[in-house]
Formats: structure tokens, sequence, C-alpha cells
């Protein structure tokens, strides 16, 4: 049997690796490859949740509908962003956009 | 009108005069001099009124014309101030009024009136010459009119006020004020040329010499008033407050209270009256106009320095009696006068300048009535005073027709001598006629010729005084001056009007105008007259005829009368003898001085004729004595170093102390501290802000670490200890 | 160990691994093919969790929408990274210290948790959750107005995107 604790470790250790990914990656894309994952990650979590707590509610399910759909807006505006910016700066590096510098 | 009220109106026109011209006719010279003579005109109605009607009563001494008001209220009691006239006054009175007038009128011709404004002519300097043209085109210079004109009017018209009030006045005070009154116009008059540097410190010298005596009689009178509780003549003048004073003792040098308030007194007079050593200002004052050089300096101010002695003679000779020793007072009074008029005479005998020659006549001559009334002759005193006024008078205003007459010729000829040296003039009198005739009148009353004229029958008077009250000493000095007094009487008379001219403007002089010489004419009518109401009836001849009425008139103003002294021919004989042989000797030397000599004296006197040309060098040692030393404090002592160094350099070391107390202030306190904590604080966020503006990369990944550093932070320390249980 | 903990692990590991790789591979081409086998990956552990329909939404949007759009856009940005030099910034050891840091006390917070060993209860009979699921977001008293509310979102980002990637000129 696979006792909830297997499922909250590993949601939570993907959580953390698309952390890194986010913090420590220069190309803006691949930050949002670790957007991605931690999303992923919260998916997984809530569905786990729903899976061994309560199983006949609908909560759990809903809600990562919402994160499911939530994630493809964002993704899509992210990247037409990274687009844009591209076009204008013509870099995706994300050190290297740095308007606010003092 | 009762005869109290005319004595109260007999001072007020002439300072009503001043006033108006002061105000309001300034501008017109015609209007003032009206003003100023209508004004005298009216005091010497009044006071020849007063004249007539004071002769009519009886005893006048024991019953004069008084009159008092409550002036200055004190505790319980009233000041009284009022007029007095008893026979000293009205004498006084009559020659003051006659003199005042005459020396108005011949004021107006002086200053030149009806001649054209000066070329050259500046306010406060003497009037040059105005260029005339006549029909032909040929110009000549005349003499111009006075371009102060109007003001010389208004100051004679205060200084008639101030003599008139003196002599009316029943009490120390008041004849104060008007002794004063005319040492401010003194002060004026003498510096009415103000613009010559000579007549500035004339002024100053005249005002600052009588002032020392006013001081003196100033204390006098204080001390009079402290001791008597009264100023009034009358009320001082009784028995026995006169006993009283004369036997307590003021203190001071074993003078009884009346002799310490007598020499106080005297003192008075002699500042005012030019006695040494107070002489040295009255030959400087001839630097003011002749009116005013005979007005104030001859016949009435140093005139009233003795009327004031004769009044106070009752306090000088408290306790005296005829024929005992003087007290101290009268002592002192007759070695000043007999050494003044034997030390004044010596003087004028080496001058050369026709003013000032009769300048130290007038001390001399105020010597002999001082002496006079130390002696105790007072009705001689008195008689002389009357007869000095009316023959120094004339002798002065003739002296300033001369000096007219020469400038005349000066103008004329051009040549620019000095029109007042005697050794410039010479053969006068064929030019100057008139002039000539009563300054020869003039001369010889001084000089006491006998029986014709005023001056012989009072000095006679004093010498006979001297004599008979056994004054040896003073009787011998006062018959010397006599005789230099007659030398040097003839001396200026041959040298200015006989022989022959001595320079072109000599030659060219010519005589005055009618407002010059009627006065001259008036007053030799009193030179000759007035002293045949003396004639003492013991007189060989002629003694007995005329009533010797002024003795007994005059010597009823005293509680006791004097009594005429007996008759002695020495006395007559010494008068006579000084006299005529002094004219002889000073006309039998000068008769024929011709231009360019030396006078004869130099060769005779020889170092004693230095001596005498610097008049002793009295003025010298006054000058290192006390003029020096009085400039040395008020500019070194009091200005330099108590005004400058001690006030100014505490206020100096004040502004230091305050200065140097900013300068702390701001330099340690504003400056670190409180500049300082303001620009720590702009200071301090500047570097925070340059050490922390690093934070701001515009890289969004470190944002975020750092963002989640702090939120993984608190969130660990909430949850791991505020949540503990 | 039973099958299905045998099966999890190596899913997890296949899956924690990709993810890895995804994070730190240099080729980014690399990272998105890796990102798509973290993502089949994830949609195992759903199936495992009896969520098939997720499981299928998974690969269709994520991997088929998303991934690619990725590797769109990868593509298109393709011509200034050239894949070399260092892919991470220079704060990245602090980036792993975070992440280590979370993990670790997200573990540590979770165990002290009672509910973190729950076994696995049983699904209810006759409740079928798909079905449950789509009557619950039509359904006006449960959560229609997310749904729509969602709907609308997508709708925005639909619009966003556009305005903000739409080429001038």
């Amino acid at each position: 049997m696979i006792p909830l604790s297997y499922y909250l470790v590993f949601a939570a250790a993907l959580f953390s690796i698309g952390l890194y990914g986010v913090l420590a990656r220069k190309n803006a894309v691949a930050i949002l490859m670790g957007i991605e994952l931690m999303l992923n990650a919260v998916n997984v979590n809530l569905l786990a949740f729903w899976r061994y707590r309560a199983p006949d509610g609908i909560a759990g399910q809903a809600f990562a509908v919402m994160v499911f759909a939530v994630a493809a807006a964002e993704v899509a505006v992210g990247l037409a962003l990274v687009i844009s910016v591209y076009r204008r700066r013509n870099t995706v590096a994300a050190d290297e956009i740095d308007l606010l510098k003092w | 009108m009762t005869t109290e009220s005319i004595i109260w109106l007999i001072p007020l026109p002439p300072v009503l005069a001043f006033f108006l011209i002061v105000l309001f006719t300034n501008k017109s010279k015609w209007l003032s001099h009206t003003i100023a003579l209508g004004a005298a005109s009216l005091s010497w109605l009044g006071s020849m009124v007063v004249f007539v009607r004071a002769l009519q009563v009886e005893h006048l001494g024991e019953h004069p014309f008084t009159s008092a008001i409550n002036w200055l209220p004190l505790a319980g009691d009233w000041f009284e101030i009022g007029v007095l006239v008893d026979p000293l006054t009205v004498v006084t009175l009559f020659f003051v009024a006659w003199t005042i007038l005459m020396i108005f009128l011949y004021s107006i011709g002086y200053h030149n009136f009806g001649q054209p404004t000066g070329d050259h002519d500046r306010p406060g300097l003497p009037p040059h010459a105005a260029t005339v043209a006549d029909e032909h085109g040929h110009t000549h210079k005349v003499p111009s009119i006075e371009p102060l004109y109007s003001r010389f009017f208004a100051f004679i018209g205060l200084f008639a006020f101030g003599m008139y009030l003196l002599v009316v006045s029943d009490n120390l005070l008041t004849l104060f004020v008007g002794w004063e009154i005319m040492g401010l116009c003194s002060y004026l008059l003498i510096g009415f040329w103000f613009a010559k540097p000579s007549a500035r410190a004339a002024m100053i010298k005249a005002f600052m010499t009588t002032r020392v005596g006013d001081v003196f009689m100033l204390l006098g009178i204080v001390y009079l008033y402290s001791q008597t509780g009264t100023l009034t003549f009358r009320e001082i003048f009784n028995e026995e407050t006169l006993q009283q004073l004369a036997t307590t003792s003021s203190g001071l040098l074993g003078l009884s209270a009346a002799g310490l308030m007598g020499i106080l007194l005297f003192m008075g007079t002699v500042g005012k009256s030019a006695q040494w050593p107070l002489h040295v200002w009255l030959p400087d004052a001839m630097e003011g106009p002749t009116p005013v050089s005979a007005m104030i300096h001859a016949a009435t101010m140093v005139s009233a320095g003795i009327y004031m002695i004769l009044r106070m003679f009752p306090l000088l000779s408290a306790g005296w009696q005829e024929g005992t020793a003087l007290t101290p007072a009268l002592g002192i009074m007759a070695f000043i006068g007999a050494f003044t008029a034997l030390f004044a005479a010596t003087i004028a005998v080496a001058n050369n300048d026709i003013k000032r020659v009769l300048a130290y006549s007038t001390i001399s001559q105020l010597g002999y009535m001082v002496a006079a009334l130390g002696i105790g002759a007072y009705v001689a005193a008195a008689f002389h005073l009357v007869t000095h006024a009316f023959f120094k008078g004339l002798l002065f205003l003739g002296s300033g027709s001369v000096i007219h007459g020469m400038e005349h010729g000066v103008l004329h000829t051009g040549d620019h001598v000095d029109p007042q040296d005697m050794f410039n003039m010479g053969g006068l009198r064929k030019k100057m006629p008139i002039t000539f005739w009563t300054f020869l009148i003039g001369g010889f009353a001084l000089s006491g010729f006998p029986l014709f004229s005023a001056g012989f029958w009072s000095k006679d008077e004093i010498l006979a005084d001297a004599f008979g009250h056994g004054q040896f000493v003073v009787f011998i000095v006062l018959a010397l001056a006599a005789l230099l007094t007659a030398f040097y009487t003839m001396r200026q008379i041959a040298l200015t009007f006989l022989g022959e001219p001595r320079s072109e403007a000599a030659n060219h002089a010519q005589e005055t105008k009618w407002t010059m010489t009627v006065p001259l004419v008036v007053l030799a009518f009193f030179a000759v007259t007035a002293g045949w109401v003396g004639i003492p009836a013991h007189f060989p001849g002629i003694g007995g005829l005329v009533p010797s009425w002024f003795h007994d008139f005059v010597g009823s103003t005293l509680l006791e009368h004097p009594e005429a002294v007996e008759f002695n021919f020495i006395p007559l004989l010494t008068s006579v003898v000084v006299a005529l042989g002094g004219l002889y000797l000073g006309w039998v030397v000068y008769k024929d001085a011709r231009a360019g000599e030396a006078d004869p004296l130099v060769n005779t006197l020889g170092g004693l004729y230095t001596v005498l040309r610097n008049k002793y060098y009295f003025d010298e040692l006054y000058d290192f004595l006390f003029v020096r030393p009085a400039y040395w404090i008020s500019e070194t002592f009091t200005y330099k170093w108590m005004d400058r160094g001690v006030i100014d350099g505490f206020l100096h070391m004040i502004a230091r102390v305050m200065f140097s107390l900013g300068s702390i202030f701001r330099n340690w306190i504003d400056k670190p501290l409180v500049n300082g904590f303001a620009d720590l604080v702009g200071e301090t966020v500047k570097r925070l802000g340059r050490t922390f503006r690093f934070v701001q990369t515009g890289r969004v990944q470190q944002y975020m670490v750092m963002a989640l550093v702090i939120a993984f932070g608190t969130l660990f320390y909430y949850l791991f200890f505020l949540l503990q249980p | 160990m039973t099958m299905l903990q045998v099966i999890f692990l190596i899913v997890a590991a296949v899956t924690l691994g990709a993810a890895v790789m995804v994070v730190t591979a240099r080729n980014l081409v690399h990272a998105a093919l890796w990102l798509i086998l973290t993502l089949f990956g994830v949609a195992i552990l759903f199936v495992l969790l009896s969520a098939p329909f997720f499981a299928v939404v998974q690969v269709v949007i994520y991997i088929g929408a998303i991934a690619i759009l990725m590797i769109f856009a990868i593509m298109l940005t393709r011509r200034v990274m050239q894949d070399v030099g260092p892919q991470y910034n220079p704060g990245w050891w602090m980036a792993a210290l975070i992440s280590l840091v979370f993990f670790g006390g997200l573990v540590w917070m979770l165990s002290s948790w009672g509910g973190f060993s729950t076994p696995l209860p049983e699904l209810p009979e006759g409740i079928d959750p798909l079905r449950q699921l789509g009557q619950a977001l039509v359904s006006p008293d449960a959560y229609v107005i997310p749904f729509e509310v969602a709907s609308v979102l997508l709708l925005g980002a639909l619009i966003g995107a556009i305005t903000i990637a739409w080429e001038r000129g």
C-alpha cells in the first residue's frame, strides 16, 4: 500500500526541483518549464489529498481542473511575453533584462 | 502812569525790539534799525521821566521807588523779585540811557547804512568795499553796508535789555540774570564778525574769562542766600543782618561771613570789569565793532561790575568804621584796584592800536573805581563811574569815527594800511574837525584836565579821599597812574590828530556822517558838564557856588550818609600837576612824530618797552597755566583716554566677547553639532542608499530568491517559535 | 513491498530524474523533451491515484499543448541562445540552498502532521468520480462559477497572448 506520505514527499521534491529551475536558470523559457514542474507538483498534491483524505468530495478534483486551466493560460501568456521580449531586446536571458537596475 | 510802572517798563522796549528783529524784520535793514532806535528812545524817555520824578522826592535814599511781585513759591513763602530806584539807580539810569541811545544812533552810521552792498562781502566778515560808477563811467570804491546789519541791532537790543534789567533790579537774582545776558551779548557781539579767526578766539576768551568771575559770584550769591534767606537788597542791608554777617565766621581762612561773601561777589566784578588778574579779555574784545566796544566795554557792561559792588557796598564794608583798618574784602579791592590802575596804564603807554589804548585805559579807570570803593570812598567811586561812562564812550565812538575816516582814505587811495594803527595816522584834525574837537574833550576828561572836564572832578575826589583816609600807598599809586593816563592820552591825540599825515590814507581821510558825529557832540557836552554836579563844597574858589548835589544825592543811598573829606591842598595839587604834566610830556614827545620813524619810547625804555608791548606776557602765562591743561584734559584725558579708551574700550570689549561667543557657538555647536547632525542624516541616507541600491539588480530571479528567503524565514520563525505550545 | 509500491517508486524516480534533467540540461530542446517525460510520469501517477481523466487531460493539454508550445517558443527564440555558456545564473547555489531548505522544511513539517501516513481508503461505491466532476462543474450550487471564470480567464489569456505577441508592421 502506498501511504499518502509517498505522494506528498514526491510532490515536495518535484516542487523543489521546479523552484530550483525557476531561480537558477537563465533562459526565460527554461524558467517557464520550472513553473510547469511546480504546477504539476501542486496537481499531484491536490489529487493525492483528494484520494486519500476526501475521496467522496469533489473539491480536490475541481480545484485540479482549475489548476490545469490556469496553467495553460499562464503558459500561453508567458510565452507570448517571452517572444515579445525577444523581439525587443533580442535576448531571452533573464538576467539580461534588468531595466529596473539601479 | 505811576513811576513804578514806568520803571517796570523801562527794560521792555529793547527786548521787544530784539524779538521783533529776529523773528520778523531781519530782512529789512531800515525797519530793523528803526525798531531798535525807537526802542532805545522809549527806554531813554522812561529813564528821563523816572530821573525827573526821582529828583523831586525828598530823601530818595530812605523812600526809594520800589515794587515787587511774588515770583517763586517756596515752602510757605514766596521769593519776590521787583524793581528798586534809589539815588544810585537814578544816576546810573541817567548815564546808561544816554549812552545807549547815542550808541544806537551811532551804529546806524558806523555800519554804513545807505551805502551799497559790497562786492565781495560775506556775512561774518567786516564789510570791505563796493565799486560804484558815476555817470562818466569812472569807478571808485566806497565803503559798503554791513551784511549782517539787522542782527547787530537785535543783539544790542538784547544787551540794552540786560543792562536796564540789572540797573532797576531790587534783588541779586535778577541782577545776575541781567549780568549774564550782557555776558552772552558781549560774546555774540565781540564775535560779530565771526568769520575772522581772531574774533572767534576773542569771543571765547571773553566769555571764559568772565565766566570764571561769574562762578565765584554765583557762589557768593548762594552763600548769601543760605545765610540770610533772601536776595532782596533792602532786606539784606539792615543793621542787624549786616552785623550778624560781619560777626559770624565763615569757617574759611578766618574770614567773616560778610567778608567771604564780599570777596566772592567781588570776583564777579574782577571778571566783568576786567581787573587784574582777569583783565586779559578786554583788549582782545576790541575785535568787535566799535559801537560794541563803546557800549559794552566802556560805558555799560564793565560799569555793571562797578555798579554791583557799589550796590553791595554795605555788605562789603560790614563791620568797618571809617578810620579803622580795612576789612579783608575792602583791602583786597583796594589792592587789586590800585594795582590794576597802574598796571594797565603802563601797558597803554606802549600800545599802537587806537582802540587797544582805550581798552587798557578802561581797565585802568575801572581800577580807579574799585580802589576808591576799596578805601571806602563810595560817592567818589559812583561819581567816577558816571563821568567815565560819558567820556570813555565818547572816546571810543571818536576812535570809531577816526577808523572810518581812515578806511575811507584807504579805499580812496588804495594804500592798504591798518586803519587802526596810530602810527599810520596824523594830521587828522584838519580832515575830521568834529571828531578832533570831541575827542580832545574826551581825552582831557580822561586825563583830568582841571576844572573843565568831568574827569577832573571825579578823579580829584578819589585822590582826595585816598589822601584824606590815610591810604597813602593807594594815593601814590593812583597818582602815578594818573600821570601815565595823561601821558598816553596825549600820545594818542598827538599821534592821531596832530602833526602831518603819515600815510596816504590819512591824507585822504574825511569826516563821518551826522549819525556818527551827533552822538559825539552830545557825549562831549556831558563829558564837560557832568562833573559840575559834584563840585565839593570846600573847593577853593568855586566850591559852594553850585551845591555838591551829587555827593548829597548819591550819599543818601547808604544807611549812613558818608561824610565828605576835609579839604586838603596836596591831593588837589597832585592831581593838577600830574594831569597837566602828563599832557605836556605827551605833547612834547609826539607832536612831531614823522612817518617811518620808530616810537621814541623804544629807545628810552629799551627792554621794558618789549615787556610792555607784550602786555607783561600774561596771555602766554595763562595759556600755559590754564588753556593748555584744559585742552589736554579735554582732548587727551577725557576724549582719548576716558571716552575712547575706557568707555569705548569697554564697549569694544563687550563686542569682542559677544563676537567670540558667537564664533564659539557657531564653530563648536552650530556647525559641528547642528549642521553636522543634519549632514549626518543626509550623508547616512546617501551612503545607505549607495550601499543598498545594489539590491536593485533588475533581475527578477534574484528578487524572487530574496523574497523566498525572507518568506521562508518568517514562516519558519512563525511556526517553530511563535506557535510553541 | 507490493507491486504498486515498486511501480510507484520506479515512476517517481524516473519522473524526478527527468525533472532534474529539465532544470539542468544545457540544450533547451533536450530540456523540453525531458519535460515531456516528466509530464508523462506525472500522468502515470494520476492513474495510480484513481484519476484517469486527469491523466488523459495531462497528456493532452500539458504534453500536447503546453510542451509543444514551449518547443515552439524555443525554436522561435533560437537565434540568440546557442546553448553555449552556462545555463544557470551566478546565484544558483542560493537557489539550490533554498530548494533544499524548502524541501527539507516541508517534509519535516508534513511528517509532524498526524495524517501523514494515511493509508489508501476505499473509493465510495456507486460513485463515478468523473461523472461527479462533470456534474460539479456545471452545477449552480457547486463549481459552475469557477468553471465559467476559468473560461473567461482562458479567453483573456487568449486575447492577451495575441495582443502581446502581435508583430507590428
